[in-house]
């Protein structure tokens, strides 16, 4: 993997030894099971992520108990090669209710061979979350979202 | 150093806590902290090199600020968050494909 230093965006990458088809498939159906499980936005336990394959659908969690939270909004399906979706999710990982305020990720599928899929991953426009910062200092007092994803890499660096 | 990196450090973590609460200069911290006056110096170095705080003199001392924007420490979480997806993402294609 390899990490990009352009200011407003994260970039990182991948190689599955598995088909194009394949690899896009688990990417948008099975996004529950890749996702850190820290970063549950719901009350209660997440029994299924989905992800709307259309423009336009959405991206959202559904809770253990029914309900849902939306955290993003399908800009392109392209299958097999290409998703692009909203991150509708503050710096404090909360929903962002306004839009103006969220930013893109983009996923590109490329075959390298008929078994070996490189994953490329963009998330970018970061400026566009603003005053990330106000929230970030509160979630850390409040030991919220941040200070979690701190400990757990502090267990795993270990 | 990236900003995660930079923030796998305790103590390094707690100094961010304490200049993003308000602006504080090296002798305030190491009062507040374990190490010493040298030791909160050089965590300042790599905190401001992750561009996660800066600096500013002001009259004959120098203060440390957390950084407004925000945007490193943003970007190292979900660095970590999209390279952890990534490999979880490897694992399940892989397992599933056998």
């Amino acid at each position: 993997m390899s990490i990009d230093t352009a200011a407003t965006s994260v970039r990182t990458e991948i190689v599955v030894e598995v088909p194009l088809e394949r690899a896009f498939t688990v990417f948008t159906e099975r996004f529950d099971h890749i996702k850190p499980r820290e970063h549950n936005m719901l009350a209660v336990e997440i029994a299924q992520s989905v992800f709307e394959p259309t423009v336009g659908g959405r991206v959202y969690d559904r809770g253990v108990d029914g309900s849902e939270c939306q955290w993003g909004r399908v800009l392109a399906y392209e299958p097999p090669t290409r998703i692009v979706f909203t991150w509708d999710i503050s710096p404090r990982w909360q929903i962002e209710t306004d839009l103006a305020r969220a930013s893109e990720v983009e996923v590109r599928f490329i075959a390298e061979a008929e078994r070996r899929t490189r994953v490329e991953l963009e998330h970018r426009h970061l400026d566009r979350h603003g005053e990330g910062w106000e929230g970030l200092a509160a979630g850390v007092r409040a030991d919220q979202g941040w200070p979690l994803y701190l400990q757990r890499f502090a267990e795993a660096a270990r | 150093m990236d900003g995660w990196s930079a923030l796998a450090d305790p103590t390094r973590r707690t100094i961010l806590e304490l200049v993003a609460v308000r602006p504080r200069n090296v002798r305030e911290l190491a009062e507040r902290l374990p190490v010493s006056r040298p030791a909160v110096s050089q965590h300042l170095k790599l905190l401001k090199d992750a561009g996660l705080v800066f600096d500013e003199a002001v009259g004959t001392r120098r203060i440390y600020r957390a950084n407004p924007a925000g945007l490193a420490a943003l970007r190292a979480q979900l660095d970590r968050f999209w390279s952890q997806t990534l490999v979880n993402f490897k694992q399940l294609a892989e397992q599933e494909d056998q």
